[in-house]
Parts: structure tokens; C-alpha cells; sequence
């Protein structure tokens, strides 16, 4: 019962922030004058000697409340305008480039945080030995490297001096063709898994290829984060009494830190995922545009140059909309994972 | 006469009553020197500070009233390698690197140091307040925080700098709109910590104002978090520059600024097939030089967190 009710106000909160963020989307909307703002409803170059009409079709000159209730309206009948940049209404260009971001961040994200996990683990278990010192300091340097930098440093040793071994863009130009034909079936849109699911190996072995560089670079930059956190709360936790309790108990080292100490040491981490969560998105956007992979940090990139407003609108409501969404899913499975929250 | 005698008396007591506080920053200074990785990081702060003062004489502008203007030599599209004329070569378009990298450096600390101090100005401030005051005030301050850090940095910062218009000083805006929240929440955190401690109390007893109780009781003691914050921010906001310049968003063409002359050498990854790295410089150059001045200040942040903070320091 108590479960119902938090789950409610939890989603009470959800809302609320969700408001903010339209708020804030319209407080940055509000900068533009009404001729950028009229932008929105032009599709087509003729359009440009109507865009006084334009203004006043829309009431774009209008006060602000007004025209923050028109837009809420349209929001709500999930029309968020034109996308120049990719030349489609806002909400399927969404959809179109969600899947190669998917892709990109179901490869990635397990990694950063197993990688993670696990060098902060060893780092905290060897605390002030060689290999505690070294993995602190990679972390710091890692955490320190420009990511668009480092993926292009990357680039140009795996794909320059390699001879294309490992090349940008999401997939080669045979595989690409074949994936836009009639004999390939989309299942999922995701290249990895249709085509598993279609049979051809060598399109999900291309796709790989293509995955290796923009994963790496989005692994050594973002799993400096969870290492910090993982070795930090792994040294609390090693300090506690019942750790203490168990090496009494006879039990072996390995067991006492497997077993007793990181599970325990885990729930710090789990914490920030919202923060993690942002920290992707970030490094999403840049290592698209660098690798050129056409997903939704490409695009949004490429909206903010061209001034594509409803495009890098739809990117600050999509990443209110996550962020939210995580911090609710952590929340909730805390009381799975921790005994001591599911009690109270 | 009497009035420079107590003037006197009032120093010899100012002067024992930073007594403490001088112990304490002898005492700091002596474990900044024991930490080797605090000593590299101060160190190449103070190379790249060096760098910028003496921007002038290290690389002297033709056109003295646009020094931030990298200088070309010629219009050719393709960089030329490394010279005894352009030791570090010359990237697209022909802008001198070194010209770009050494004034880059100037940029780099305007950008890094305009938005951490004004975002550690706008924290300070709304956190103490909203932290001391609590009720309302406190409710909205951090709701309006709340929404500012659901949207990751670098969207947010991408979508005000669309806004405003894409340039530079724009960044510099858009970056300390969207990052005082950090500060305030941590001083918030911090004064509601202490708040109740008592010599606060204390303090309010004797009569003391509510400003000057953060000021001089509450402050000193939350003050350090957010120092070692800052020296990490100032890292973290010259990356998310650099990135919006690269992306096309911050400096305009041809100036001085680290993200842009990597951006300039975007197109020059892979050299010709006989040589894969003829153009390495052009990318390398400018990036090793944002990845030092970006170490510099985290390992200075992450040393500053053992040494500064009072429940570690004496360990």
C-alpha cells in the first residue's frame, strides 16, 4: 500500500518537472524573434514572401501565455513542428534516428559500467599499491580527454594509417544497400540485430566493425565516472563493521569482497545513473557527429548549426523526458535492491 | 596620535587573529608540496598561465588590435607540415598552429574562468540564501535547479547558444545560465548541514545579522567543497566550449580557440595513401594542448580534495 502511494507521488513529481522543462523550452523559445519562431511553419522556400501571414495565422507575436497555451495544444496532439535538418515532421525524424543511438548505447553502456565497476573495485581492494595509483591516474587522464578529440585521434590511426580497418558511419556501402533493399526485413531497425535476424552475418560483422571505434571512445571517456564512484564507496563500505565480521567468520578475501563488499558497494552507483544517463547523452552527440553515425546526437548536432529550433526543441524535451524517466526507474528499483528502503 | 595607536593595536590584533589561518595555509602549502600528483597539475596550470601572460611576446600579432585573429599565410586548402617558419605547420586554410595554439590558451582561460566565476558568484549567493532562509524561497530556487539539470549541459547549452546566436560570448552566457545550479545545490546541502550546529546558534545569540552569519560562520566552513568543485568545473566548461566550437556553434572562423582548430583539421584525418599521417599535427597539436590544460585543473580539483577539506586534511 505504502509501494502505491510513494509510485503516486513519484509521478505527481514527474509531471511537475516535465512542466518545467516546457517552461524552460518556452522561456528559450521566447528568445527568438517571431520572424526566427515563424521558421517553424515553413516547409518550403515559396512559403517565405507569406511569413508575415505566417506570424499572424500562428499569433506568434501574441503574449506569452497565450502563445505558450497554442503551443502546449499542438505539443499534446504530439505535433512538434517541422525538422528542416531532416526533412521530416519532428516526431518520425525522432524515431528514425533513435535506433542507431539504441545501437550505439546498448553496446556501449554495459561496458562503461562493468569496466567501470570493476577498475574501481580493484582499485579500492589494492588501495595505495601501483595498480591503485595507475588505474587513478588513467581515470583522471580519461576523464580528461576531449571527447571529439580523442575519437578523431582514433580515427585517424584505425582508419587512416589502417587502411579503413575501422571505418565511421554506422555501415559500409554494399551493406547499406542491401539493408535498404526489399530482401532485408526490419525487424527492429537496430543493423546489429535485423541482421541476425535476417541471416546475413556479414552485415552484423560490417555493423560491428563500424560500432568498435564510436564504443571505444564513448568506454575510455565515460567509465572514469562509475570508477571514481565504484572505488570511493568500495572503500567505505570495506571500512564497515561487517566486513570486519565476515573475515572473522574465516571467510576467504575473495569471497568477502565478491560477496560482502561490492554488491554493498553497487547502490552508490546506481544512484548517479541519472547522471550517467546525461553524461551519454553528451558524449553521444559529440562521437556521432564525429564517426558521422546518423542518430539522434548527429542530427541534433547538425539542428543547432542550422538553426533547426523545433529539432534542438525536441532534444531538450526528449532528455527532460529520460532523465525523468531514469531517476523514477532507480527510485523504484531501490526498493528492490535495497533491504533497508523497503522496509520503511 | 591616539588614533594611530589603536590603529596599531587593531593590526597587532588582525594580525593574531589571522594567526590560524596562516598556520593553516603553511600547513596546506606543505601538503601540496608531498603530493607528486598535486605538484604536476599545479605545474601545468602554471605553464599554461605563463603561456597566456606572455601570449604577446611568444607569438606577436601582426594586427594588434585583433590579436585573438590567427594569422594566415596563403589561402591554400591543404596544412603544410611542420617548419623552422610554422614550427607547429600550418592548418586548413593556412592559419598558423602555433599562433592559434599559444593564443588559444588566452581563450581557454577567459572561457574557463568568466563562467566558473560567475556561476560560483550566482550559486554562492541563491544556495546561501535559499539554505538560510529555507520555506518558499528555498522550494523555488531548487525547483527551478531541478529543471536546469534534467537537460544534459551540453543540450542545453547547444539549444540557449542557438538562441542567442552562435559566437563565442554567447557560449560563455549560455554556459553560466546552465551551470550555477551545481553550486547552489552544494552550498544549500552544506548550510543546511551546519545550520544547526552550535556555534551557529552560538552566534545567533550573540545578536549577529542573518548575512553575516553565512558570511562569516557559515561560509568559511562550507567554502572548500566548492573550491575543489570549481578547480574541476573550470576543466569541465573549457571541454563543453571546446566541443560547441567544434561542432561550429562557439568561435567564429579564424580565431584562436583550441575546439575550432581541431575542427579546422576534421578534414585532414587521413593523409595521402603513401603518407596516412602527413597532417597529424593539425590535430594533434591543439588537442594534447586542451588535454593538458584540462588535466591540469582536475588534478589540482582532485588533489584540493584531500588537502582542503577539513574532515580529511589532518588523515
Amino acid at each position: 500500500m505504502k509501494m502505491r502511494a510513494y509510485i503516486i507521488r513519484r509521478l505527481l513529481l514527474l509531471v511537475i518537472v516535465l512542466f518545467g522543462v516546457s517552461v524552460l523550452i518556452f522561456a528559450i523559445l521566447s528568445l527568438f524573434t517571431p520572424e526566427q519562431r515563424a521558421s517553424v511553419f515553413v516547409t518550403d522556400v515559396r512559403q517565405l514572401k507569406d511569413v508575415q501571414e505566417i506570424i499572424e495565422k500562428h499569433g506568434l507575436d501574441a503574449p506569452m501565455h497565450v502563445q505558450y497555451y497554442n503551443w502546449m495544444r499542438a505539443l499534446l496532439r504530439g505535433d512538434l513542428g517541422w525538422s528542416k535538418t531532416a526533412q521530416k515532421p519532428v516526431l518520425e525524424a525522432l524515431l528514425f534516428f533513435l535506433p542507431n543511438t539504441v545501437e550505439l548505447a546498448i553496446f556501449s553502456a554495459p561496458l562503461i559500467v562493468l569496466v567501470g565497476i570493476w577498475l574501481g573495485s580493484v582499485s579500492a581492494v589494492h588501495q595505495d599499491k601501483l595498480i591503485d595509483h595507475t588505474t587513478r591516474t588513467l581515470a583522471i587522464v580519461g576523464w580528461s580527454l576531449p571527447t571529439f578529440w580523442f575519437g578523431l585521434m582514433l580515427l585517424m590511426i584505425f582508419y587512416g594509417y589502417f587502411r579503413g580497418l575501422l571505418p565511421p558511419e554506422a555501415l559500409g556501402m554494399k551493406a547499406s544497400l542491401y539493408v535498404q533493399s526489399a530482401e532485408f526485413t526490419r525487424y527492429s531497425r537496430l543493423n546489429t540485430i535485423d541482421a541476425l535476424l535476417n541471416g546475413q552475418l556479414w552485415i552484423f560483422l560490417d555493423a560491428l566493425r563500424h560500432l568498435v571505434l564510436p564504443v571505444i571512445t564513448l568506454t575510455v571517456v565515460q567509465c572514469a565516472l562509475v570508477m571514481r564512484i565504484m572505488r570511493s564507496s568500495m572503500l567505505e563500505v570495506l571500512g564497515r563493521g561487517y566486513i570486519t565480521t565476515a573475515r572473522a567468520k574465516g571467510a576467504d578475501e575473495s569471497t568477502v569482497v565478491r560477496k560482502h563488499a561490492r554488491r554493498n558497494a553497487l547502490i552508490p552507483v546506481i544512484t548517479v545513473s541519472g547522471w550517467l544517463v546525461a553524461s551519454l547523452v553528451h558524449g553521444v552527440v559529440i562521437t556521432e557527429t564525429i564517426f558521422s553515425r546518423k542518430g539522434l546526437g548527429w542530427w541534433w548536432a547538425r539542428a543547432a548549426i542550422q538553426l533547426d529550433i523545433p529539432a534542438v526543441l525536441c532534444a531538450i524535451l526528449f532528455n527532460g523526458v529520460l532523465f525523468v524517466v531514469t531517476n523514477l526507474v532507480v527510485d523504484l528499483l531501490y526498493v528492490y535492491i535495497d533491504p533497508r528502503v523497503r522496509l520503511r | 596620535m591616539k588614533t594611530l595607536k589603536t590603529k596599531l593595536a587593531s593590526w597587532d590584533e588582525l594580525k593574531k587573529s589571522l594567526r590560524p589561518r596562516v598556520e593553516e595555509l603553511k600547513f596546506s602549502l606543505h601538503r601540496i608540496k608531498r603530493s607528486p600528483l598535486s605538484l604536476v597539475g599545479l605545474s601545468l596550470i602554471l605553464l599554461f598561465a605563463a603561456l597566456a601572460i606572455l601570449a604577446p611576446q611568444l607569438a606577436p600579432p601582426e594586427r594588434v588590435h585583433e590579436p585573438y585573429h590567427i594569422p594566415r599565410y596563403g589561402y591554400a586548402a591543404v596544412p603544410r607540415p611542420p617548419s623552422a617558419e610554422h614550427i607547429f605547420g600550418t592548418t586548413e586554410g593556412q592559419y598558423d598552429v602555433y599562433y592559434g595554439v599559444i593564443w588559444g590558451t588566452r581563450t581557454a582561460f577567459r572561457i574557463g574562468f568568466m563562467v566558473v566565476g560567475a556561476t560560483f558568484v550566482i550559486g554562492l549567493v541563491l544556495g546561501s540564501l535559499a539554505g538560510y532562509y529555507g520555506g518558499v524561497f528555498d522550494e523555488v530556487i531548487m525547483r527551478i535547479a531541478d529543471i536546469f539539470m534534467s537537460v544534459p549541459t551540453l543540450i542545453l547549452a547547444m539549444a540557449l547558444v542557438t538562441a542567442l546566436g552562435h559566437s563565442l560570448d554567447n557560449v560563455i552566457k549560455a554556459l553560466i545560465i546552465v551551470g550555477w545550479p551545481i553550486y547552489a545545490r552544494l552550498i544549500r546541502g552544506d548550510i543546511l548541514r551546519v545550520r544547526e550546529e552550535d556555534y551557529v546558534s552560538a552566534a545567533r545569540a550573540v545578536g549577529c545579522s542573518g548575512p553575516l552569519i553565512i558570511i562569516k560562520h557559515v561560509l568559511p566552513n562550507s567554502i572548500y567543497p566548492m573550491l575543489i568543485m570549481a578547480s574541476l568545473d573550470i576543466g569541465a566548461v573549457v571541454l563543453v566550449a571546446a566541443a560547441l566550437s567544434f561542432l561550429g556553434l562557439g568561435a567564429p572562423v579564424g580565431y584562436a580557440d583550441w575546439g575550432q582548430m581541431v575542427s579546422f583539421a576534421r578534414n585532414w584525418i587521413v593523409g595521402p595513401p603513401q603518407d596516412p599521417f602527413a597532417y597529424w599535427h593539425t590535430i594533434t597539436i591543439p588537442g594534447l594542448f586542451m588535454l593538458f590544460f584540462v588535466l591540469g585543473w582536475n588534478l589540482l580539483g582532485d588533489a584540493f580534495r584531500d588537502i582542503l577539506d577539513p574532515r580529511l586534511r589532518r588523515r
